[in-house]
């Protein structure tokens, strides 16, 4: 008996341990195709790029973990098939790997720019370590000019970091507003203040149109407005892409990522896939959802171990996110919708606030910056669906710590 | 090269000693100590390096921050409790011995 885990990133090195965590005692096989020990890619776009960084990524386990609890973690490893009728995972340059249960956990990769001179030199992505080593070189120099190509998380973040460090940075992005995919119109206001006053020059509205080079060389990004933005180098943060082939070749249904059930379970029997390909049935969205994090990582991995170990369990979390853009720390708990209603408690001058998001009366998401004691404290509303009032959150003088903390010791009590 | 103890809560120890510039978070992570998750990868921002610091030891003022996190631990905050990411190898500590809380989150 084995279960094979294809990919070693959050979500598959937690499935590995939470399967020993749940007593499973059969074999298991964890594959990744990058040579590192497995580590946590979060800081690469923050804490890794910064002046004095890291020299080394943080593991997401120390090396020893992988023996001590009987993990099999062959490192280097690329899958090439899935042959789910014989239960085999196919290896470049090795002996197919028999599983009795199938954990896909592969990722997803940056999004590549389709667009002329997308293969100069010059032009940086931001998803894994080598990725990240390229840019902090640039960075060190400390001095030179980048266009970030792309206002989500991982482009603001590293903007953010490039503009600390002295250089001049330039952000473009087709959307209206920062992060316009999953922040609130008013927090994307806010973050239009923090970049700019941190000098980086934003421009909405503004596509990927083509790369300018000279000498094989990127000089410039050209925009779709006909604007041309002169750089040393580019980043693109456009977001991610999952591999379907590998799942649709073993008859895995994919849209968009792969498909499962609150069980995490694809069409395919013995078959699951978690992490930032996974396309789940969400209640907190109302809908199908996938979503790149490390809660989302984490807590379904949690959840197919479970199942696997042989006591079935559904996925049913609220969802949380982090992002460190220079002087903010933003945390979210939930999901906004740009038609939310938006109750500030604290206040946004202090650099220090929240923002309670209602829909129909019910609180669906907070976003915080600097206040992590009220993300830990929606988290807990979100999860117990016990959200407050709209009067509570306009009460500056209601304690939604002790509120939230009461919660989680009442909740203990069997009703 | 400074030294950090982990006790356990069943009571077992780890001893490891690490590079100057190791936070009390990373060094576990990096040596395999269990009991210390690390969640957010150091920013102060998820409260899941809980650690009780042995003896008197002189380290940094708690900040705002870590002070706002630590009321969020999953095991009782104390007097000596510290976020594992905060406190740092030769620049807060030569030798240190920590207890780590039975449950981080």
């Amino acid at each position: 008996m084995s279960t094979v885990i294809i990919g070693a990133g959050h979500a598959g090195v937690q499935a590995a341990e939470s399967l020993r965590t749940e007593g499973y005692a059969d074999r298991i096989v964890l594959l990744d195709k990058a040579e590192h020990l497995p580590y946590q890619r979060p800081p690469l776009s923050k804490d890794y790029i910064k002046a004095g960084g890291d020299p080394a990524p943080l593991p997401l386990r120390g090396a020893a973990f992988y023996g001590e609890h009987d993990i099999d973690l062959r490192t280097g490893v690329e899958v090439v098939r899935i042959d789910s009728q014989a239960q085999l995972v196919f290896v470049k340059g090795g002996e197919p790997i028999p599983y009795n249960e199938l954990i896909i956990a592969a990722g997803a990769e940056a999004r590549r720019a389709h667009c002329a001179g997308n293969g100069l030199e010059g032009i940086n992505y931001l998803r894994t370590v080598e990725d990240a080593e390229t840019l902090r070189a640039q960075l060190d120099r400390g001095y030179g000019r980048v266009v970030v190509v792309g206002a989500g998380f991982i482009g603001l973040e590293f903007a953010a970091v490039a503009a600390q460090r002295g250089l001049d940075v330039t952000v473009i992005d087709f959307a209206q507003r920062p992060m316009q995919r999953v922040l609130s119109p008013s927090m994307s206001d806010y973050f239009t203040q923090v970049h700019t006053d941190l000098g980086v020059k934003l421009h909405f509205d503004e596509g990927l149109d083509h790369f300018v080079g000279e000498q094989g060389r990127v000089t410039a990004v050209a925009g779709t407005s006909g604007v041309t933005y002169p750089c040393d180098f580019a980043v693109v943060g456009l977001g991610v892409v999952t591999d379907e082939d590998l799942a649709a070749a073993g008859r895995i249904e994919c849209d968009r990522g792969i498909l499962v059930d609150e069980y995490l379970s694809t069409n395919v029997p013995h078959v699951y896939a978690i992490g930032d390909l996974a396309v789940f049935p969400s209640h907190h969205f109302g809908g199908n959802l996938r979503l790149e994090s490390v809660q989302n990582a984490t807590d379904m991995a949690k959840t197919v171990a479970k199942t696997i170990a042989g006591n079935p369990s559904r996925y049913d979390i609220a969802p949380w996110f982090w992002s460190n853009q220079g002087p903010v720390k933003l945390q979210i708990a939930g999901l906004a919708d740009p038609a939310d209603v938006v109750i500030e408690r604290g206040n946004r001058s202090t650099g220090k606030f929240s923002q309670f998001l209602f829909r129909d009366g019910q609180l669906v998401a907070v976003e915080s910056v600097n206040a992590p004691a009220d993300h830990v404290a929606a988290r807990k509303l979100l999860e117990h669906d016990a959200g407050i009032t709209m009067e509570q959150a306009r009460d500056h003088d209601f304690d939604l710590k002790a509120y939230a903390r009461n919660l989680s010791s009442s909740a203990m009590t069997p009703s | 090269m400074p030294k950090i103890t982990y006790h356990h809560a069943g009571g077992a120890t780890d001893t490891v000693e690490v590079p100057e510039g190791t936070s009390i978070m990373r060094a576990a992570l990096s040596n395999s100590v269990s009991g210390i998750i690390g969640e957010c990868g150091g920013q102060t921002m998820c409260a899941t390096c809980h650690v009780y610091v042995r003896g008197d030891v002189d380290l940094p003022e708690i900040s705002e921050e870590e002070d706002e996190m630590l009321d969020c631990t999953a095991d009782d905050r104390l007097n000596n409790s510290r976020l594992g990411c905060r406190v740092v190898a030769g620049r807060d500590f030569g030798e240190i011995e920590v207890d780590l809380p039975q449950s981080q989150n």
